[in-house]
């Protein structure tokens, strides 16, 4: 895996010729995971909401109920969430495209034309991740909050306004906590596009051997993700 | 093993490819035991053999997607393993499954060396990959995705594919296999048209004898790892080795395993 991202880092200069493939990219992946995204931020902005808010209210904490959430959203969740979601639905289809690609041999045509498979599958696919995730991050987070919101405000239990709620979240929360947020979605990003171009470049075998490749892709993905999550937030905790 | 006794008229811009002393083995396995031979320019050069018999790997080994574990191959004289020299000839392969990229239409899969090396404008490259599926007869289905053409079709627009290289040497792998006779016919014709209109050498991988026969400059039998014969088809058709024989001759009423003399069960 580290050779193939050592690869693609060095086919780096080449990228602006790939710029269609990473836009067609793009599009495949705002298309295949904008709505799930939306529907994934909505409900973990509520669920926590409705898991905290309660407790924070009988305590007298009402009013720190928007920056609870807000940090926690932009910090932790959303990143963290959005990868677990790209891995299943983008790296898992990465995995397989190439997968299949190697098994019925379109990789060895590449390969005799001289097209290096690395330039032609592997950069595009990683950089269109790297800049996806990101965004999807900021689509998550502020959709997140709008769900902690919505919950805060209509549940008898905590019985917050709109104003109290983001007044306390604009109070709490800076521009380094997004950023914080975005610097883990692109690492994983990285993560997950080499996962799983390496797991479909390896690909062996007929479809069963496709299959293997797209379970190994997104199980290594979601464990390293969990994994580097508990190390970049060591290592981001000291900027703080 | 034969030598041959007819070369070809060398064909301009055709390579000239020598094969010494191959070896290959997967874990442990050896697939290729010391395979050696010539292939001249502008040459039809088909490998006959049983299907395992490493015919594939050894066009695989040629086109570089595989590396000998001894031996080595020459491309004038030119070692591929050497700096350059594969970028150096020009060489295309049509794959036995045709490979055609799935998530392309056909013209952007005949047009795809020329767009991904930049070598001509868009419009240019699209009336290239046009005028050669026409050349294979192939007309109007442009638009279409590989995953709706018939085997046949899907052979010959990878032969389109491999033409837009303007190859020095084409290798194919079994171009008949899963076709009809018709259709096994007609590949068969494209090959030697492509050897009189353009100056190519191909190197033909097949269990077909038809084709082998109906094509070849000269047939090299392989069986095992190992050439069991090399030459022109009347030496191949002659030739004394008693596996050679057997390929050539075994059908549905021969025999394949006949029983020894002395051996025949009583009735």
């Amino acid at each position: 895996m580290l050779t193939l991202f050592g690869r693609t880092m060095t086919s780096l200069p080449c990228i602006l010729r790939q710029r269609g493939k990473v836009v067609d990219q793009l599009f495949e992946i705002g298309n295949a995971s904008l709505l799930m995204a939306c529907i994934l931020s909505i409900f973990i902005g509520g669920v926590i909401t409705l898991q905290t808010g309660p407790v924070m209210t009988e305590n007298g904490l009402s009013s720190a109920i928007g920056g609870l959430i807000g940090l926690s959203i932009c910090k932790e969740l959303a990143p963290v969430m959005m990868s677990i979601l790209i891995a299943g639905r983008i790296g898992s289809a990465m995995a397989a495209e190439i997968g299949s690609m190697r098994v019925y041999q379109e990789i060895d045509a590449l390969r005799t034309m001289n097209i290096n498979p690395i330039h032609y599958l592997v950069l595009p696919r990683i950089t269109a991740i790297t800049i996806a995730l990101p965004l999807l991050v900021v689509f998550s987070i502020l959709v997140g909050w709008l769900g902690g919101a919505m919950v805060a405000v209509a549940n008898d239990r905590i019985g917050i306004s709109y104003q109290a709620y983001f007044l306390n979240l604009r109070q709490v929360v800076d521009f380094m906590d997004i950023l914080n947020g975005l610097i883990k979605s692109a690492v994983f990003a990285v993560v997950i596009g080499t996962v799983s171009c390496q797991q479909g470049l390896a690909t062996v075998g007929g479809p069963r051997g496709i299959g293997h490749s797209v379970t190994k892709a997104v199980v290594n993905s979601i464990v390293l993700i969990l994994i580097l999550d508990y190390f970049l937030t060591r290592f981001l905790i000291n900027f703080e | 093993m034969s030598e041959p006794t007819r070369t070809p008229t060398p064909a301009q811009g055709a390579v000239r490819v020598e094969v010494n002393g191959l070896r290959k083995s997967f874990d442990g396995r050896p697939v290729i035991k010391g395979i050696d031979f010539q292939v001249e320019r502008g040459e039809v050069f088909v490998i006959m053999g049983p299907s395992g018999s490493g015919k594939s790997v050894l066009l695989k080994h040629i086109i570089g997607l595989e590396a000998p574990d001894e031996g080595d191959i020459l491309i004038e004289g030119e070692s591929i393993r050497s700096p350059g020299v594969m970028g150096k000839y020009r060489m295309a392969m049509v794959f036995q499954s045709g490979a055609l990229l799935n998530s392309l239409t056909v013209l952007e899969n005949v047009g795809l060396y020329l767009r991904e090396h930049r070598l001509k404008k868009q419009a240019e490259i699209d009336r290239i990959a046009t005028e050669k599926l026409e050349f294979l007869g192939l007309k109007d289905v442009q638009d279409r995705q590989p995953s709706d053409l018939s085997g046949g079709m899907k052979k010959r627009v990878a032969i389109a594919r491999a033409l837009v290289i303007d190859p020095q040497l084409i290798l194919y792998d079994e171009p008949t296999s899963e076709l009809d006779p018709l259709m096994s016919v007609l590949i068969g014709k494209e090959i030697l048209s492509l050897k009189s209109r353009i100056a190519v050498t191909s190197i033909v991988v097949t269990h077909d004898r038809d084709l082998a026969f109906g094509v070849a400059d000269r047939i090299a039998m392989v069986d095992d790892g190992r050439i069991l014969a090399i030459g022109t088809a009347d030496e191949i058709r002659h030739h004394p080795d008693p596996l050679v024989q057997r390929f050539l001759r075994i059908n549905f009423k021969s025999n394949p395993n006949p029983a020894p003399a002395g051996n025949t069960p009583a009735s």
